[in-house]
C-alpha cells in the first residue's frame, strides 16, 4: 500500500467513526425530545417544580431558563456544538453541569472496567486454551459448555449471589462501597463472568479452527509438546479473531456497570445513569448515552486500524465486521 | 392466498412430499424423537412449557393471591405451603413471581414482536430494493448498533416513561437492527436464485414475487435468530426492571420482585435468590434449548 492510499485509508476511517458518532448522538436526541411526552414537564419534573402550580407567566419564565422554550433544532444545535466542546448542559435533578457530574464518577467505572477486563482475559483465555488442550471427553465437553452457561445468568442474579455468599455468609468482604480494593472484587468477578464467557466462546472456536491448520502439524513434527505448540504457534493466531469481539467486550462492561454498579452502590457512571433514568434526567441520559457510544466508537477503530498490523495477510479490509 | 399455503408450495416444489417414507414430515419426527431421548433437552423443554403455561394461568399453579398481604406470616422460609417463603408483608413468593412471569413472559413477547416485525420490513425492503434505499436503512442500522443496547433502552425508558411495556418496547427497538441485518442477507441471497429468475420471466410484479417466493423463503434465519435472541430480551427486560424502571408496585414482575427482596438479604435471603434462580433457569433452559436446535442433524 501507497503512503497516500494509506493516508487516505485512515482518513475515510475516521471520517467514518466521527460520522456514526455524530448520528448516535442525534438519534439518543431525537429519541428523547421527539417521543410522545412532554418534555417541558418532564424536565420541569425532574427539576423539581411541578407545572400545575405555576402560573403561564411563571411557566414561561421557567421554561425559557432552561432554554425549554426553544425550538427543538435550536436546542439540538445548542446540545450539538456544547458536546463537541465537551459541555453537555445542566442537569435538571442535581443543578450541575452533566460533563462535572460524568468527570467526577468516570474514574471509579473506569477502574472497574479494567480490573474485570483484565480478569475476563485471563479468565476466558485460561478456559479456552484448556478447553483446546485437554483429551478426556467428558472434561472436555464440560470446559466447553461452561461458557455459554456462564452467559447464561443474569448479572443481577450473580451479584446478589455473591454479596450473600463473600459478604453475608463468610464475610470475607464489604457488600457496598466504593473505598479500597476489597470492594472492586465482586463487581470485578460480576462483569468478568459475562465478558469472559464471550472471549472464551469466541476463543474456543477459533483454536478449533487453527489447531486445523498445517503448519500445527509441522511444529508438532519438529518434537514440540501440545503445550508449547497451543501456547505458541496456535495462540498468536488464533486470538486474531478475538480482536474483533473488543468493541462488543468492550460496550458490555459498559452496560454491566449500570448494574453492577447499582446493585454494589458504587458511584460510578452507570449508577449516575441508573438515578438519571430514574429522576428523567434528560440532559444526564444523553451525555452518559453519547460517551458510551463514543468509547464504543473509539474501541473498534482503534481495532480496525490495529488489525492490519497484527495480521500482514490483510492488506486493507475497509470493513472489519464489527457485532 | 396465505403465507402458509406458499410456503407449501415452495416445500412441496423442492423436496419429497410429506406422505413418502423419508419425507420431511417423517424426517422431523425422527429428528424429534432423537431430541426426546436426550435427558437434558426434555428437561429444558418441559420447563420452559411450565414457565409459558404458569405465565399465561398462574392460577392453576398456586391457591394463593399473588396480593393479600398476612403480617404475621412475613418472612417465612421457603416450606410446603410456601414454596418460595413469604415476603417482607407476608405475600406468598411463588405466587407473586408466577404472576410476575405473566408480565415479563409478556413484555419479552411484544419485545420480540417488535424486533420480528419491524427487522423483518426493514430488513425485506433493504434486500429487495438495495441502492439508495438499502444503504439509508443499513447505516441507520448500524447507528443503532453504535449505541450499546442497553443505554440505548435507558434513553427510550426514559422518554417513554416507566412500566412493562415502555421497557419491553426499549428492548425490542435495540435488538431491531439484527433482525434487519439477517432478513437483508437472507433476502439478498433469495433475490438471485432461479426460481425468482423464473417468476419474474413469467411476469410476475415486484409484490407478488416478494410475498410469494422471497419472504417465505428468508424467515428461516430470522426465526433461528429469534429464538436466540429470547434469552437476551429476558436478561434485559429483568434488568431494566430490577433497575426500578418496570411496572410499578404491587405489581410483581421477575426483576422488581428481586430487587425488592435486596433489603432483607441478610435475615432472608430466599426472597431474592429463589426468584433470581428462577429467571436464571429459563434463560439457560432458554439456551440449552435453542443451543440444541441449531446443532446439526446427525
Amino acid at each position: 500500500m501507497t503512503g497516500s492510499a494509506l493516508t487516505r485509508y485512515l482518513a475515510g476511517r475516521v471520517a467514518q467513526a466521527v460520522g456514526v458518532l455524530w448520528a448516535a448522538f442525534t438519534v439518543t436526541f431525537v429519541v428523547l425530545y421527539l417521543l410522545p411526552s412532554d418534555p417541558v414537564a418532564l424536565q420541569l419534573g425532574a427539576a423539581g417544580i411541578e407545572t400545575d402550580k405555576l402560573t403561564p407567566e411563571q411557566l414561561a419564565q421557567v421554561e425559557a431558563q432552561y432554554g425549554l422554550d426553544q425550538p427543538v433544532l435550536a436546542q439540538y444545535w445548542h446540545y450539538l456544538t456544547g458536546a463537541l466542546h465537551g459541555d453537555f448542559g445542566t442537569s435538571f435533578a442535581q443543578g450541575l453541569p452533566v460533563s462535572q457530574l460524568i468527570g467526577e464518577r468516570v474514574g471509579t467505572t473506569l477502574t472497574l472496567s479494567l480490573v474485570a477486563g483484565a480478569l475476563s482475559l485471563v479468565a476466558g483465555t485460561t478456559l479456552a486454551w484448556l478447553a483446546a488442550y485437554v483429551r478426556w471427553r467428558p472434561l472436555r465437553l464440560f470446559l466447553s459448555r461452561l461458557p455459554s452457561v456462564g452467559a447464561s445468568f443474569p448479572q443481577f442474579f450473580i451479584a446478589l449471589l455473591l454479596i450473600q455468599l463473600l459478604s453475608f455468609s463468610l464475610a470475607w468482604l464489604p457488600a457496598t462501597g466504593d473505598r479500597g480494593w476489597q470492594t472492586l472484587v465482586m463487581p470485578a468477578l460480576t462483569i468478568a463472568l459475562l465478558t469472559g464467557s464471550m472471549l472464551a466462546q469466541v476463543l474456543m472456536r477459533s483454536f478449533d479452527d487453527t489447531l486445523q491448520q498445517p503448519y500445527i502439524t509441522t511444529a508438532r513434527a519438529t518434537g514440540l509438546s501440545r503445550a508449547a505448540v497451543q501456547l505458541t504457534h496456535a495462540f498468536r493466531n488464533a486470538a486474531l479473531p478475538a480482536m474483533t469481539i473488543l468493541g462488543v467486550l468492550v460496550a458490555q462492561t459498559v452496560t454491566s456497570a449500570i448494574v453492577v454498579e447499582t446493585v454494589f452502590t458504587r458511584d460510578g457512571v452507570g449508577r449516575l445513569a441508573q438515578q438519571a433514568v430514574l429522576a428523567q434526567d434528560v440532559p444526564v441520559v444523553l451525555g452518559v448515552v453519547t460517551l458510551a457510544a463514543a468509547v464504543f466508537v473509539a474501541v473498534n477503530l482503534v481495532v480496525d486500524l490495529l488489525y492490519p498490523l497484527l495480521d500482514p495477510r490483510i492488506v486493507h479490509t475497509p470493513k472489519v465486521s464489527r457485532s | 392466498m396465505t403465507l402458509s399455503l406458499t410456503r407449501e408450495d415452495t416445500a412441496l416444489a423442492l423436496e419429497p412430499p410429506d406422505d413418502e417414507p423419508g419425507g420431511r414430515r417423517a424426517a422431523l419426527a425422527a429428528r424429534l424423537r432423537t431430541l426426546a431421548r436426550r435427558p437434558g433437552f426434555l428437561l429444558a423443554s418441559l420447563f420452559l412449557l411450565f414457565v409459558l403455561v404458569s405465565a399465561f394461568v398462574p392460577q392453576l399453579f398456586s391457591g394463593y393471591d399473588p396480593y393479600a398481604t398476612a403480617p404475621k406470616d412475613r418472612l417465612l422460609p421457603p416450606s410446603l405451603t410456601h414454596p418460595f417463603g413469604t415476603d417482607d408483608i407476608g405475600r406468598d413468593l411463588w405466587s407473586r413471581m408466577l404472576t410476575g412471569s405473566g408480565l415479563t413472559i409478556r413484555a419479552t413477547l411484544v419485545a420480540l414482536l417488535i424486533a420480528v416485525v419491524v427487522g423483518l420490513v426493514l430488513g425485506v425492503v433493504s434486500g429487495f430494493f438495495m441502492g439508495l434505499t438499502d444503504s439509508v436503512i443499513m447505516r441507520f442500522a448500524d447507528v443503532l448498533l453504535a449505541v450499546p443496547g442497553l443505554l440505548l433502552a435507558l434513553a427510550i425508558v426514559t422518554a417513554l416513561g416507566f412500566g412493562t411495556i415502555p421497557v419491553a418496547v426499549a428492548v425490542g427497538v435495540g435488538i431491531v437492527p439484527g433482525f434487519a441485518r439477517t432478513t437483508r442477507a437472507e433476502v439478498l441471497r433469495v433475490r438471485t436464485l432461479p426460481y425468482v429468475e423464473a417468476a419474474r420471466t413469467g411476469g410476475a410484479s415486484w409484490l407478488r414475487i416478494l410475498v410469494r417466493h422471497v419472504l417465505p423463503n428468508s424467515w428461516g434465519p430470522v426465526a433461528v435468530l429469534a429464538v436466540l435472541d429470547t434469552g437476551v430480551a429476558i436478561i434485559a427486560i429483568a434488568s431494566l426492571s430490577f433497575l426500578g424502571f418496570g411496572a410499578a408496585p404491587p405489581a410483581a414482575e421477575w426483576g422488581s420482585l428481586i430487587a425488592g427482596g435486596r433489603n432483607f438479604m441478610i435475615t432472608a435471603p430466599w426472597v431474592s435468590l429463589l426468584p433470581g434462580l428462577f429467571v436464571a433457569a429459563t434463560v439457560l433452559a432458554l439456551n440449552h434449548v435453542s443451543k440444541t436446535l441449531q446443532e446439526p442433524a446427525r
